[in-house]
């Protein structure tokens, strides 16, 4: 078992090795100017070539990755031009390992707006994990139990609307009724928990729900589809010859092996959303990952959109790495592959 | 694949006619499970009636669909309540399973009537190890610890002749071969010294070899445990081989029943000829190729009229007028215990029959 982990961790580095290669490669061999970009509408050719060679743009692209890495282990200085350095020792700011470049567009460290963001994006996407978690898996089990019940149609047709509709569409309805009309949620604002973990929760509550509801409809489906195909299973048939109640036939012996394909899902979702939850954080305004990515996107803010990618491709493949180990330790039969 | 019959078998058939008209173990009558679909009835069994006595084995034979797998899960009292409408009575030592309550059934399955399903791989559980699997089936019906059901654990996968079962017990399903799984499988189903064992095509998924030693094994724990068999197969080497009494079936009916010695011998239907005549074997010298029955099992919701048998059957010119198409057959005995359903002569059988296989089996061996 530590050696399929141990294995498994290795393939996962050197996933991001080359995932971080080819991301960085595809926007700065690309045919955007970084160095155009970073100055303003007064520009001169002089003063691109000024902040080109201040910022390294001027070097080939394998050099500046090699850089780049340097940073994410080393940590680095910007900007990274030794005369620049020598003649402004003033304007030089370091940046500490793993250092994920530098944003002369919002003049900050990378680093710094994913620690500033980050905290956001997790508190908006464990809360929501939460909840969709709970209702998602546990309307399906009662869906799949009482399987063409009225309750059964009624999960599954309000599963159906809430996941036809677009993310925006469902959230700022929620906002409209729930927040603004209504009055029965509080308003969404962001508060760190460490300051005050009650109007933490009570803040996050409406995105929680808005998240929660559409990837929870998802999950009331997926756990109904994956109970009823394992419900035709030979085995459980076996355990209904021996005699067991029907109660121990489908807590124990359906949902075991019914809910095992729901980690997988589950562990990338929550992979995915870690990164960013885009939509949910513009519609109520939370300055989270996703909304980085959005606004970085628009203005070409390359260290920014390089760096996020990475952050990204990183959450996705440590939740696959989790997933893998995971399912290693719940189905026997993985064990030994 | 034949063995010669022991001559006790012989006596216990002698000895269970006399028992019929006492109370059996086991009686079935007139059992039938109808499944009512959206295309109509489906007539999976329609009208089974056997008896069996403890240490006795019966086979139950039939192509896929023949209604043999739904005979043996309404035993067990299998059949959802709301999907299938079972009628008739099925008396287990005189106690009529069809209108027990769900809980009484629950008990005496696994208990007094265990069951042996066709592959193993998938009737095993793959995320509980084995030791799990008959611990639980133990402990439903036995209070006691786990160390104590553990032990016993062992103990039967000791007697069913797994190795090494102090560390097998452990191990999960996927890691048993195709033959070790089955003794497992039959290690679980006689954890609690059950009185009537169902094995529903318990050798179908396992190579010949294995085969020979499973049914080899079923019939030692017979004779120790003293079991009531239930045997369901398409395959008729392996009633030869373990079974006194057969029932074939054919449409969900029986078309014919009688000790495995007399269908063997002076098989008096048709179907069972064909059944016979698609069978290798290895006491005959084989000129021809395997003679397969042409056509497919019938639809067991529009069965067709008369004889179910008749539209596959090459000796319909055999019976005098359309009897074969306008008129049922009845379950007629041919000889003492033995009876078939059919309209051809009984006189006239064995004579066919002694035609068909002299010619299609080539010049027989003595």
């Amino acid at each position: 078992m530590l050696y399929y982990i141990i294995r498994r961790s290795i393939a996962a580095a050197l996933m991001l090795v080359v995932i971080s290669i080819v991301t960085f490669f595809m926007f700065y061999a690309g045919p955007t100017d970084p160095a155009r970009l970073t100055c303003g509408k007064n520009c001169t050719v002089s003063s691109i070539e000024a902040n080109r060679k201040a910022l390294g743009f001027d070097k080939p692209v394998p050099e500046q990755y090699a850089s780049f890495a340097k940073g994410l282990f080393a940590g680095r200085d910007f900007p990274d031009d030794p005369v620049f350095q020598k003649e402004n020792p003033d304007k030089v700011t370091h940046c500490p390992a793993p250092c994920l470049g530098y944003s002369p567009l919002e003049t900050m460290l990378v680093t710094d707006i994913v620690k500033e963001r980050l905290p956001v994006t997790a508190s908006i996407t464990l809360g929501a994990f939460a909840i969709w978690i709970v209702f998602g898996v546990g309307f399906g089990i009662l869906a799949a139990l009482r399987r063409g019940r009225l309750v059964d149609r009624g999960l599954v047709g309000a599963a159906l609307v809430l996941y036809s509709f677009p993310a925006f569409f469902i959230a700022l309805l929620m906002y409209q009724y729930l927040a603004i009309q209504w009055r029965v949620l509080p308003a969404p604002v962001y508060v760190p928990l460490f300051e005050s973990p009650v109007l933490w929760a009570s803040g996050l509550l409406l995105p929680w729900i808005a998240l929660a509801s559409l990837f929870g409809a998802a999950y009331i489906r997926l756990t109904r589809a994956y109970i009823l195909e394992t419900m035709g299973e030979d085995y459980l048939r076996t355990a209904r010859a021996k005699g067991l109640s029907e109660r121990t036939v489908v807590f124990k012996h359906t949902l075991r092996a019914a809910l095992t394909p729901i980690v997988t899902v589950a562990g990338l979702d929550l992979g995915q959303l870690m990164a960013g939850a885009a939509i949910t954080e513009t519609v109520f305004n939370f300055q989270g990952l996703g909304r980085a990515v959005v606004q970085s996107v628009r203005v070409f803010d390359l260290p920014v959109i390089v760096a996020l990618v990475i952050v990204a491709a990183f959450f996705i493949v440590v939740a696959n790495l989790i997933v893998d180990v995971l399912y290693g330790v719940i189905d026997p039969r993985v064990r030994l592959a | 694949m034949r063995k010669d019959p022991p001559v006790t078998r012989e006596n216990q058939t002698a000895d269970s006619r006399t028992a019929e008209s006492r109370k059996a173990f086991l009686e079935v009558k007139n059992l039938q499970v109808h499944f009512p679909t959206d295309d109509g009835l489906v007539k999976a069994v329609d009208g089974i009636d056997f008896t069996l006595e403890r240490g006795q084995t019966i086979g139950i034979v039939g192509e896929s669909g023949s209604g043999k797998s739904v005979t043996s899960l309404a035993i067990m009292g299998l059949h959802r309540r709301s999907k299938a409408k079972v009628s008739g009575q099925i008396l287990l030592e005189g106690e009529d399973l069809t209108t027990v309550s769900d809980e009484r059934i629950r008990a005496l399955r696994g208990n007094q009537m265990a069951m042996v399903f066709q592959d193993p791989l998938s009737a095993l559980h793959p995320y509980y190890t084995i030791g799990n699997q008959i611990v639980e089936a133990y402990r439903i019906h036995h209070s006691v610890s786990k160390q104590v059901a553990k032990k016993r654990a062992i103990d039967m996968l000791e007697r069913v002749g797994i190795p090494n079962p102090n560390r097998r017990v452990d191990q999960y399903p996927h890691e048993f071969s195709g033959g070790m799984r089955q003794r497992a499988m039959i290690a679980m189903a006689l954890v609690n010294d059950p009185k009537l064992l169902i094995a529903d095509e318990p050798t179908t998924a396992l190579d010949v070899t294995v085969q020979a030693q499973i049914l080899d094994l079923m019939k030692d724990l017979q004779k120790e445990f003293g079991s009531a068999i239930i045997i369901i197969t398409h395959d008729l080497g392996v009633v030869a081989d373990v079974a006194e009494k057969i029932i074939v079936m054919y449409g969900g009916k029986c078309v014919e029943k009688g000790s495995v010695d007399e269908v063997f011998y002076s098989p008096q239907h048709p179907y069972t000829w064909g059944l016979l005549a698609s069978m290798p074997r290895l006491d005959r010298v084989r000129t021809t190729r395997l003679d397969p029955i042409p056509g497919n099992p019938p639809s067991l919701i529009n069965l067709p009229s008369g004889c179910a048998f008749n539209p596959r059957c090459a000796h319909r010119a055999e019976v005098e007028g359309d009897r074969c198409r306008t008129e049922v057959p009845e379950l007629l005995e041919a000889k003492p215990g033995q009876s078939a359903r059919c309209h051809i002569n009984p006189a006239r059988r064995d004579e066919i029959y002694a035609r068909i296989s002299g010619q299609k089996q080539g010049r027989s061996n003595p």
